[in-house]
């Protein structure tokens, strides 16, 4: 137990140094797709609720789950949607000059 | 478990190749030529992980499963569809969604635990159900106020501090005892109610011009119960796009608050609009110069190089689509225009960019703050349509003004100023613009739409 928490910290650790290199260059240009598509992608806290509700452990956590499903789920399907739209709409003056 | 430990791994692997693709995605979104393959790769990590889970043996009630996979799309679909106006309320209400799933799934996790709860846990729980209690309250008001449900003026009293520190602090009392005393379930409601009292009371006080920085912290917080809630179910995968989440947030209020020259405490506690009301009072009488349609017109026209400053107000008037054709029209008279994008212009990372390429501006005319200072000596026409505070040259000279240090765009180096504003009224904060009293500077007093449709139809464009 101790030893998984350990790797879990460095898991963490790890994570949030790439996360702040990675994101570090980002172009202001696409800070806005940046932010919805983080937001789809940390909806993957709906594997904790599918989980939750498929082991159908107690009536509440089903109840609470299935709202945790549809929640999630909602920010997935939507922020992936809405990030696509935004990001056809970036285009640059160099191929076709209107 | 122990009869499936095959299946566990192959699991396990479709979770790692699943946070490499998250990974890869974020990379991808670095440039806009690589970012819609960042859109893929989020895409397939996403199918891998929730497939991926749906193989775990311990999964015996599909029904429900489904129905909530079904209509959580049925309304996702349409939340992606939204205007780009409404992108900001928009984003603020994904953060209120996924907190929400965080909070519910830890409050079913510790009825489900207690009383046998490792200490570890329990602060990891604790701190899930906090991050995620006062994000989802939080993100709530922060959409209200963006969609103008309520109020966006700062809603501040005496001792708010004070009373948010002692709620806090009751809180976090609460969870330490919980994680001494993990038996003690009474408390637990306690600890979830005061985070969603707190989210609300955190977002009262936050004026709509600190939008982008506080809309960057919820996306944090939001990071962080994700990965917290990663601790608690021992899902790399969760911690791994928790803390990507959570490091992005973190990075976009760090260039939010630094565009604004304020700390994070200053704009958590700060309500800015709330002191400089008072002050912008008695200047109404100064003369301004004003022009009409066809005289801005004219100076454009006889322009080499046009600096145009989007703000708000762009958005509000729902402009971006005539300051297209502007922009059409007066390229091809051979007038060089580019669009200086001030970091915390418009009401959330990025905002004005969206708007700007969703009008078919092409991104390489898009000119940061730091990049278009150094030009606009040499720019004939600084014009500046629906942004304030951003331009207030208060901000470099003026130690009084409360937005004195904040970065500003230097477009009163400009030849000519020229600037579209509904009326005289103070913006958004309540800060008095000396811009405007100039003798460079015209006034151009309309609706941005209809202001910049008549300049567009006197130039002979238009469709």
């Amino acid at each position: 137990m101790s030893s998984n928490l350990i790797d879990a910290l460095f898991v963490f650790m790890l994570a949030a140094f790439i996360g702040f290199e990675v994101i570090r260059h980002v172009s202001p240009l696409l800070h806005t797709p940046l932010m919805s598509l983080t937001n789809a992608l940390d909806a993957i806290a709906v594997v904790g609720a599918i989980v939750l509700v498929g082991e159908r452990k107690s009536e509440f956590a089903t109840v609470l789950g299935v709202i945790a499903i549809v929640a999630a789920t909602s920010n997935v399907v939507g922020g992936f949607v809405i990030t696509d739209r935004m990001l056809k709409m970036f285009k640059s003056s160099r191929p076709v000059k209107k | 478990m122990i009869e499936f430990a095959g299946s566990q791994y192959i699991i396990e692997i479709i979770y790692l190749i699943a946070s490499a693709l998250f990974i890869l995605s974020l990379k991808w979104m670095s440039s806009p030529a690589t970012a819609r393959h960042g859109i893929w790769a989020g895409e397939i990590g996403m199918v891998l992980a929730i497939g991926g889970t749906l193989l775990r043996h311990g999964i015996v009630d599909w029904k429900w499963i489904i129905i909530a996979l079904v209509l959580g799309t049925g309304i996702g679909i349409p939340l992606g569809m939204v205007q780009m106006t409404a992108v900001p309320q928009r984003t603020a209400l994904s953060h209120a969604f996924g907190a929400l799933c965080v909070t519910l799934v830890g409050t079913a996790e510790f009825y489900l635990r207690t009383p046998n709860v490792p200490k570890f846990m329990m602060s990891v729980l604790s701190m899930e159900v906090i991050l995620g209690g006062l994000t989802f309250t939080g993100s709530l008001m922060a959409a209200g106020k963006l969609q103008e449900i309520l109020p966006q003026r700062p809603i501040t009293y005496k001792g708010q501090n004070l009373v948010n520190f002692l709620l806090f602090a009751v809180a976090v009392g609460s969870s330490v005892y919980l994680v001494l005393h993990p038996e003690a379930k009474q408390l637990f409601p306690l600890v979830i109610g005061i985070s969603l009292i707190f989210g609300v009371l955190l977002v009262i006080p936050i004026g709509g011009a600190d939008m982008p920085t506080v809309i960057s912290l919820l996306n944090s917080y939001a990071g962080l119960s994700a990965a917290a809630m990663g601790f608690v179910l021992d899902s790399k995968l969760l911690i791994i796009a928790g803390a990507l989440d959570g490091s992005s947030g973190l990075i976009l209020s760090i260039i939010m608050s630094k565009a604004m020259n304020r700390s994070f405490t200053n704009v958590l506690f700060g309500a800015f609009g709330q002191v400089q009301a008072s002050a912008a009072g008695g200047q109404e009488a100064k003369p301004v110069r004003s022009a009409t349609p066809e005289e801005a017109a004219a100076i454009l026209a006889a322009a080499n190089k046009v600096v145009i400053v989007p703000g708000y107000g762009m958005a509000v008037a729902q402009a971006q689509h005539k300051v297209r054709e502007l922009y059409d029209v007066l390229t091809k008279k051979g007038v060089e225009v580019r669009f200086a994008i001030h970091p915390v212009a418009g009401r959330m990372p990025g905002h004005m960019n969206v708007l700007l390429a969703e009008a078919d501006i092409p991104y390489d005319r898009l000119i940061e703050m730091e990049e278009i200072n150094g030009d606009f000596p040499q720019t004939d026409v600084a014009l500046i349509i629906g942004a304030n505070d951003v331009t207030n040259p208060a901000a470099r000279s003026d130690q009084s003004s409360p937005i004195f240090g904040m970065p500003i765009l230097d477009v009163d180096k400009a030849h000519t100023v020229m600037v579209i504003k509904r009326s005289m009224n103070p913006g958004f904060a309540g800060i008095d613009n000396p811009l405007y009293y100039f003798d460079r500077t015209l006034m151009l007093f309309g609706d941005a739409k209809q202001f910049v449709g008549g300049i567009v139809r006197e130039l002979g464009g238009g469709h």
